[in-house]
């Protein structure tokens, strides 16, 4: 046995060091095809004397210790960058990184960075007012990831998140308009969408329904209810629809800080909300025996359930607080930026959350990662217009695009590995 | 092998018990118009408590109850009425025929048989819709993508509609009819390959296609975009030569040929899903792809193949839609249809037949709520929770069971899907 086994196992092994080995050098190729990328579409797109300027300061007048601009010369640091990169791809040829996936994080946010300094090429941008925007453009998505992770967590798929959050949007600004404020209008987006939730668990966990047509159906009879309502009472009684807007708060010490301080710390209330909730949702899934006990149920209820965790009231208590979550995210659309409801407003916020959940592999903070990732592209597109056609001749939209194809990249299992709970989308039933 | 199609989950009925099939056709009957009736009872409640009269009406009910009443009745009657009206006619069908028949001339009733046709005319991208997710679902695949491949499939046919001219009729609307058909088969197809070769689940990726052809399409439309016309964000026109022809030359009536296609297309997949090999490996797979694989089944293929003729036909809804209704493509083509036929194929049991019943009937309930909007300025939006319902009530028969203290029998299923992201 023992003669004809050995053999096999070392060819197994062989085999998988090849594997490896040929995973290192596709790498090596790719970092030195970025190198390439940028040497062939920036630098020779560039003229010798052009420099990139990027502004760190606020553009509203607050007293924040003030920031030299960042002046770049353009050529020189585009070369700079493909450099870097380039040695980065001969190392991976020659010895490979332990950790490749960090390198490549770090590969992309150079080439973004040197798209960006090509981007504005003999003219001058403002880095923070990008940052800023995508700290808000984040928050949507975040908020959806973490219902979905809530849900997903303990073994329910949730795509009504689109549905939720378009519920909690309408019902916080009637409910901030009918009585004059904020607050009562976040209470009302927190209870709608928690309503939704109720009823998600109720049909995935009592009625067993496939999770994802339970959510589709959500996800429609939130369309069609907003809608109609919006229609029906919204348009004829404007004055139900003016619901106002939470103020920027400036956190007093920390928005002082340079650059983290206007980004992170002078935002709405709802966003420092959105802190609290990342933050809370990591301790709590990680430290706490709910969080045990929610994992749990998600990988394997059977033996949670033979272990006296009751699976029912575990499945229940998240969907429904992740329906709460999206409300709050809801709400965000209306009473934390715009003040007024349109319908669809949340056009596919909640899908994207959907896919930062994936991408920060059903992690909370992972999951608020991606959603920054997925803002900054959205922060990227909008500045990328002004600077106008001549200046950038791509398509803006194609940017919106990338947290889609980013997903799918990554579920394909090109870049690392994602796996989701065991047990997600699966009803139990107790025999 | 004909021993195996008649297990339980398969809807052949041929060597089961009598008591069995009677059930069957009970779940496949009387619960998809139980579902209908309560969805739209529930629209009638929902039309209702949003009306001020007569909501002012009950509350001071004891002042005038049999008013209350006849208003309520009113309400409903003028609102489903006006639907009914707009989508079917039948009472001017019928004066149009005594018309017709007293020798006033056929006017009348060609006039009066318009709002069915445009019932049809509307329903007939259901039909395609609803067989994509259906064939899908009896292949154990879940495709939610409908709405980015019906936009895929209409972009590729108007783009060959209007670039292409000077082609005779019998050769440009075919090409433009296939492009539609290969855009959709396409855009699954990419799905399902991720699926055979990565493993990654089905509906994310239809989720992430979606999106990606709803962008792609706001670029490629608007305003000075690639496909747009220079001053609009709409696609120059179809060319002639790739209508799709309509049947009637009635003002308004806009009843295609494209129907009798669809009619064609649940025939078709009827066939290839029960008489043919191929359907009988895709339902093999859909029933236990484990199992299938085992018999020697290439799994990993079919998922490919069912998810491109999904996808096909799926882009063969927009691709009608295109070529013989709106001859042009704009921003917010599909808008929601993809979803709505999850709602089709649930309600049509994944049957080709079923489906083709309930397509007429959102074909029916869509265009009588234009008229509804206009009579009684109900939104129209209220067909969409009507749907959703619909999806609901058929997805969790027990709310019906309950509802019509129906009796519980064991050989009810419902639609056989439950699964996570990672199987």
């Amino acid at each position: 046995m023992a003669v004809t086994t050995a053999p096999a196992t070392t060819s197994l092994g062989a085999y998988a060091a090849r594997r490896e080995r040929r995973k290192t050098i596709a790498y090596g190729i790719f970092f030195l095809l970025v190198a390439l990328a940028i040497a062939l579409l920036f630098v020779r797109n560039s003229a010798p004397g052009m420099e990139s300027t990027f502004k760190l300061n606020p553009t509203t007048k607050e007293k924040v210790i003030t920031l030299n601009d960042l002046i770049l010369p353009t050529q020189a640091a585009l070369i700079v960058l493909a450099g870097i990169i380039s040695v980065i791809g001969l190392y991976q040829l020659v010895k490979g990184f332990k950790r490749v996936v960090i390198v490549l994080g770090v590969v992309a946010l150079l080439f973004v960075f040197a798209f960006l300094i090509w981007a504005v090429r003999g003219k001058s941008i403002n880095l923070l007012g990008i940052l800023t925007f995508t700290v808000a453009a984040a928050t949507p998505i975040a908020f959806g990831a973490m219902s979905g992770v809530m849900c997903e967590r303990s073994g329910v798929v949730n795509i009504a998140i689109e549905g939720m959050m378009l519920t909690g949007a309408m019902v916080a600004v009637v409910f901030a308009s009918i009585s004059g404020s904020l607050w009562l209008g976040l209470v009302g987006a927190v209870i709608s969408a928690g309503l939704l939730g109720v009823f998600l668990a109720i049909l995935a966990i009592h009625f067993r329904v496939d999770q994802i047509i339970a959510g589709t159906a959500i996800n429609i009879f939130a369309l069609g209810i907003t809608s109609f309502i919006s229609q029906r009472f919204l348009q004829p009684t404007p004055a139900l629809n003016s619901g106002g807007v939470f103020a920027k708060i400036a956190i007093p010490g920390l928005s002082q800080i340079p650059i983290i301080g206007p980004v992170f710390f002078n935002q709405s209330i709802i966003i420092y909300i959105l802190f609290a909730t990342v933050i809370a949702i990591h301790f709590m899934l990680f430290y706490t025996r709910w969080g045990l006990r929610t994992r749990a149920v998600g990988e394997h209820p059977r033996a949670a359930d033979t272990l006296g965790v009751n699976v029912f009231k575990i499945r229940y208590l998240n969907v429904i607080i992740g329906g709460m979550i999206a409300g709050v995210g809801g709400a965000y659309f209306t009473i934390g930026s715009v003040g007024r409801f349109d319908e669809a407003i949340t056009a596919g916020k909640g899908f994207i959350g959907l896919a930062a959940m994936i991408f920060g592999r059903w992690t909370p903070l992972g999951a608020y990662g991606a959603s920054l990732i997925f803002g900054f592209s959205d922060a990227l597109q909008a500045r990328l217009q002004v600077l106008g056609k001549t200046q950038v001749p791509i398509p803006s939209e194609w940017l919106l695009i990338l947290p889609y194809l980013v997903t799918m990249i990554v579920l394909a299992g090109v870049v690392g590995k994602t796996v989701a709970p065991a047990a997600d989308g699966k009803p139990y039933t107790k025999d | 092998m004909s021993e195996a199609t008649s297990s339980a989950t398969l809807p052949e009925t041929k060597g089961a018990p009598p008591e069995v099939k009677s059930t069957r056709l009970r779940t496949a009957i009387l619960y998809p118009i139980l579902a209908v009736f309560t969805a739209l009872v529930i629209g009638a409640i929902l039309i209702l408590v949003t009306d001020k009269a007569v909501v002012n009406a009950w509350l001071n009910f004891f002042d005038d109850p049999m008013g209350t009443l006849r208003l309520t009745a009113q309400t409903v009657g003028k609102a489903y009425g006006a639907m009914f009206e707009g989508s079917l006619n039948i009472g001017g069908i019928i004066r149009g025929i005594g018309a017709a028949l007293r020798g006033e001339g056929t006017r009348q009733l060609a006039i009066a048989l318009v709002p069915i046709s445009e019932s049809l005319t509307q329903a007939v991208p259901y039909i395609f819709a609803g067989l994509a997710v259906a064939f899908a679902f009896q292949g154990g695949l879940f495709n939610i993508g409908g709405e980015g491949q019906m936009l895929v499939g209409a972009l590729c046919s108007v783009y060959i509609g209007f670039k292409l001219t000077g082609l005779p009729w019998f050769v440009h609307l075919p090409l433009a009819m296939m492009a539609g058909m290969a855009g959709g088969a396409i855009w699954a197809g990419i799905v399902g390959a991720l699926k055979a070769y990565t493993g990654a689940h089905e509906v994310i990726n239809s989720i992430m296609m979606n999106w990606i052809a709803i962008i792609l399409s706001s670029w490629l439309l608007k305003v000075g975009g690639p496909m747009a016309r220079p001053d609009v964000p709409v696609t120059p026109p179809v060319l002639p030569t790739a209508w799709i022809p309509r049947l009637f030359d009635t003002p308004g009536n806009r009843f295609h040929a494209g129907f009798f296609l669809a009619l064609f297309a649940v025939w078709l997949v009827w066939w290839l899903l029960y008489k043919s090999t191929l359907g009988f490996q895709i339902r093999m797979v859909g029933a236990n792809a484990k199992a299938a694989r085992y018999s020697g089944v290439n799994v990993k293929r079919l998922w490919i193949i069912i998810m491109a003729i999904s996808g096909s036909l799926a882009g063969t809804a927009g691709m009608v839609q295109t070529l013989a209704v709106d001859r042009w493509v704009g921003v917010g083509f599909s808008a929601g249809m993809g979803f709505d036929a999850i709602a089709l194929a649930l309600l049509g049991r994944n049957h080709p037949v079923g489906v083709l019943l309930a397509a007429l009937l959102f074909g029916t309930l869509k265009n009588g709520a234009t008229r509804m909007q206009s009579v009684a300025q109900i939104p129209v939006d209220i067909i969409t929770i009507v749907i959703a319902l619909v999806i609901v009530f058929i997805a969790a028969p027990e709310i019906i069971r309950a509802l019509y203290r129906l009796p519980k029998t064991s050989a009810e299923e419902g639609p056989v899907f439950t699964k996570g992201w990672g199987s």
